[in-house]
């Protein structure tokens, strides 16, 4: 018996692939030459279609086999296992493979290979584990320090914004600008560079390096109390 | 007596101290952790060199086992990130099978493969032949489902993909294996089909 097998679920070349088999044939329809240009028939041609379907059968007797299949499936595969010959014969060809693959021995390493490891794992203690050497505080430390500049440096813009609007507001230096043009043109007439050369943005970059340095010190601190492992 | 243990209690009796039932565990999955290195690399001592440094990884980090998973599930984490660290060493790539250079890599493998033509013709041969002719994630794919026992769930958890994602690359790595088998041992595929 003949086996076959195609690759992926290419269309295109599925399509060749039959076209070839069935020009090849002695017997090939007239209407599936080189020269037809009907290329509907060629999908409706019984033997083209059983060469598409092969692949989801073999798919779904995977599944079957597997018992991934639902209820559903697993009955309607049933009947046609009880009544369909090429299903009955594919059933069988993949049992034989998963009765093989399920049975063939593993490949094995050296006799000395167990004495080799423990030899090997003598000369080591076992690590202890990553969650009781990184500490929760310094990770909440890392977050409460980018948090708290974020709020700082949004805190500073805020202090230097003017939010008192020309048309429309009534007087009070908290009421919030309604019109949005007045507000793009403000942001616009900002003067971005004051912002970055200002003391705060020293002081903030001052303690975030200074921060910087402290974790790096906790963390290598760490590292040189971990016992070698 | 020893053999009673489950691995959890064994892993808990060797983080207390007694590092000598480690060889229960090393025994117990020699040739899984061996066969998945296998899929990786046909040189046998590079694969018995790689195993080896799985088993003094697994050792070192057992206490990061938490028991959430099969041992062997976890197993198969260190014997991938190993076997990865391995060949970036030596300098080789894996690269993925619709790549047109690991199609001339295995058919240079291939083609070695049939120069020196299997001299056992048994059907398990035959098998362990073709899966090594398969790429390496199809050769683990095949070895973790029907030699790890691993679910295709589990499988997906380690590989970080969808349990349907595992079943469709499944079905492809059976088909071409059922090609490989077709392609080198057309005798032993009849035997098969005709059960």
């Amino acid at each position: 018996m003949r086996y076959r097998i195609y690759r992926e679920a290419d269309r295109a070349k599925a399509i060749n692939r039959a076209l070839d088999h069935l020009t090849d044939q002695a017997g090939a329809p007239d209407h599936l030459t080189e020269n037809s240009e009907n290329w509907s028939d060629l999908y409706n041609d019984p033997k083209v279609k059983s060469m598409n379907t092969e692949q989801p059968m073999e798919d779904r007797l995977w599944d079957y086999i597997d018992g991934q299949c639902s209820p559903t499936e697993k009955s309607a595969i049933e009947e046609l296992l009880a009544a369909n010959l090429d299903w009955q014969q594919k059933h069988r060809e993949l049992l034989n493979l998963q009765q093989l693959l399920s049975t063939s021995e593993l490949e094995a390493p050296s006799m000395r290979f167990t004495k080799n490891v423990m030899e090997e794992i003598a000369r080591y203690h076992v690590a202890p584990a990553t969650k009781t050497y990184v500490n929760k505080n310094v990770i909440r430390g890392i977050g409460a320090f980018f948090i708290t500049t974020i709020l700082g440096v949004l805190a500073f813009l805020f202090s230097q914004f003017k939010w008192t609007s020309g048309a429309g507001s009534t007087g009070g230096n908290l009421s919030i600008p309604i019109d949005k043009l007045q507000l793009d043109r403000r942001l616009d007439s900002l003067n971005y560079s004051r912002f970055f050369n200002n003391t705060y943005i020293i002081v903030f970059l001052l303690i975030a390096v200074i921060a910087g340095l402290m974790m790096l010190d906790m963390y290598l601190q760490q590292k040189k109390n971990t016992p070698t492992t | 007596m020893h053999n009673e243990l489950t691995d959890t209690e064994i892993i808990r009796r060797i983080l207390q101290g007694e590092q000598s039932l480690f060889a229960q565990l090393v025994q117990k999955y020699q040739q899984y952790v061996f066969t998945l290195v296998m899929r990786f690399t046909d040189n046998r001592e590079d694969a018995e060199e790689i195993s080896q440094d799985v088993f003094v990884k697994a050792y070192r980090s057992l206490a990061d086992f938490r028991g959430e998973s099969k041992f062997s599930t976890w197993l198969y984490t260190v014997v991938r990130t190993s076997c990865i660290t391995f060949l970036r060493k030596k300098k080789l790539t894996i690269t993925s099978m619709d790549n047109e250079r690991t199609f001339s890599q295995l058919e240079n493998r291939e083609s070695g493969f049939s120069a020196n033509t299997i001299e056992q013709k048994s059907k398990y041969a035959m098998v362990t032949a073709a899966i090594q002719l398969l790429s390496p994630d199809d050769g683990q794919l095949i070895t973790l489902f029907y030699k790890g026992e691993q679910s295709l769930e589990e499988i997906g958890r380690i590989m970080g993909l969808d349990p349907n994602t595992v079943k469709v690359k499944l079905h492809r790595a059976r088909h071409r294996l059922k090609e490989k088998m077709e392609k080198h041992f057309s005798h032993e595929v009849q035997d098969i089909q005709g059960g």
